[in-house]
């Protein structure tokens, strides 16, 4: 499955783009996680500590243990600090 | 009604403005601005980010949340995104209802929502170039519970 993934602030920052299409077989979210660290160095430490990424699919907060099934963007960002 | 912009806005206009459309039913205006703050005297400027699309769709179901647990006959939310200077109004939110505990209620609870729920992030630039993500507060995060 292909999934638009998207980054905001520091993890846009450490990843170095804003987002991209990733090509897939991950069941959930954590497991996209695991795949995308095994990538490269900036995804290890753009993910080191997930307490601090919260994610969204197809934009709406959801948990890292959501499944990935029918869904096509997942966003990845630290906690929100709006207001 | 939400406006998500990158201008500047005069929240008073925009008070007054809210104030003279919510008349008639509404017996009550609450409203809640908030500012850059400067707190180390060394900021040179904010930069806000967001999520196109989710933000919209995020403080619009605050909204609608809002408006099915008060009696409320107005909202008003309007919100910054880019650079902001040191003084500059980052966002406002008003409520109008017939009576003003809904809409000191409905403001709190829009505050509280839009602190932690809404995907903005800040980004403080100091005067010597160095740039820090602002982090979000365990207490913001408790302030949800009472909801």
């Amino acid at each position: 499955m292909k999934l638009n993934v998207v980054y905001f602030a520091w993890l846009r920052e450490r990843i170095g783009k804003p987002g991209e299409q990733v090509e897939t077989g991950a069941g959930k979210v954590a497991d996209l996680v695991e795949e995308l660290k095994a990538r490269e160095e900036r995804y290890q430490a753009a993910f080191e500590d997930v307490s601090a990424v919260r994610v969204a699919l197809d934009q709406e907060l959801a948990d890292f243990d959501a499944p990935l099934a029918g869904v096509r963007e997942v966003a990845f960002f630290p906690p929100m600090t709006g207001g | 009604m939400l406006r998500l912009q990158e201008t500047a806005f005069d929240a008073g206009a925009e008070l007054n403005d809210f104030t003279r459309n919510a008349a008639g039913p509404a017996g009550a205006v609450v409203s809640f601005t908030g500012i850059v703050r400067d707190d180390s005297g060394q900021l040179a400027h904010m930069e806000i980010e967001h999520y196109p699309g989710m933000t919209e769709k995020a403080i619009g179901a605050m909204i609608d949340h809002a408006t099915r647990r008060w009696d409320l006959d107005a909202v008003r939310v309007i919100h910054r995104y880019g650079r902001l200077e040191p003084g500059a109004v980052i966002m406002m939110v008003a409520t109008a209802s017939r009576h003003r505990v809904a809409a000191f209620e409905a403001a709190e609870y829009l505050m509280d929502y839009l602190k932690s729920r809404a995907p903005f992030w800040k980004k403080e630039v100091a005067r010597d170039g160095t740039a820090s993500w602002v982090e979000s507060k365990s207490d913001d995060e408790d302030a949800l519970k009472r909801w």
